[in-house]
């Protein structure tokens, strides 16, 4: 599976992996808010340092998690984005929302 | 003649074809030796258009995208995506970022990715009869010199003698 996750303390890592297209995000989507719904963390790290490519719809991914987060008073951080990966995430302004 | 090399590709509008068409796509300018970032940029503007007529275009229901790739010379690569779907009524204001008639999870970046990510992008669109996103990138040659490691002629010729 393209995501792993683990709760830990409070906080639920989810590390992706592969391409994060429309297609792929929906399936991760799914699997990340099972498992925010099941352990209910304070924060939630998304780790991308297997991730080989994204485009926009990993930005939804991120901010989707984001206002999922917020509702429950929680926080999101990025983690590890790749070198051909920052200009999207730059591009969305993502940066001012969240600790990337 | 006006390209060097073209390719067209028409493939059902379902999301597993994201995957597939960039896959494409970066498969043809591969020969133009493009950098990893230069090929990361044409990866994800193919992705968003392709995506945009899937869920736009065609509303998730089955219709038929076709993405048209050329090369021409100086390095110049145009690709073509379209779609008969739905059109847009107001091209103007797709084009503004953060702009999305879906909502949800769709970040309203397509166009601004398109954008920024390739040299140029026209939409042209019929409500009714379908759109056409043509984007352009120039793929910068390189000194092949400097990261050529074959031997100089004068060097081979010693070994061989040896």
């Amino acid at each position: 599976m393209n995501v792993k996750t683990v709760y830990d303390s409070g906080t639920l890592t989810a590390l992706l992996s592969g391409d994060i297209d429309h297609h792929s995000a929906r399936k991760m989507r799914r699997i990340i808010d099972g498992d925010i719904e099941i352990c209910r963390p304070e924060k939630l790290i998304l780790d991308f340092r297997r991730v080989q490519f994204m485009d926009s719809s990993g930005i939804g991914l991120i901010m989707g998690r984001y206002r999922l987060m917020s509702l429950c008073g929680g926080s999101v951080d990025i983690v590890n984005i790749p070198q051909p990966l920052e200009r999207i995430v730059k591009l969305s302004g993502i940066t001012t929302l969240m600790k990337v | 003649m006006d390209f060097l090399n073209e390719m067209t590709l028409s493939f059902s509008s379902k999301s597993m074809n994201e995957n597939f068409a960039r896959a494409a796509v970066s498969a043809f300018v591969l020969p133009l030796d493009p950098t990893i970032n230069e090929l990361a940029d044409i990866k994800t503007a193919v992705s968003e258009a392709v995506t945009n007529a899937i869920i736009h275009g065609y509303e998730y229901g089955d219709g038929i995208i076709t993405v048209c790739a050329k090369i021409c010379p100086g390095g110049k690569v145009v690709i073509k995506v379209k779609d008969k779907g739905k059109g847009i009524e107001d091209v103007k204001q797709a084009l503004e970022p953060l702009f999305t008639t879906v909502g949800g999870e769709r970040a309203g970046l397509g166009f601004a990715v398109m954008q920024s990510f390739m040299d140029s992008l026209k939409v042209k669109s019929r409500p009714g009869s379908g759109t056409v996103v043509t984007m352009e990138k120039f793929i910068i040659r390189r000194s092949r010199t400097d990261s050529c490691t074959a031997p100089q002629k004068d060097e081979v010729i010693p070994n061989d003698k040896a």
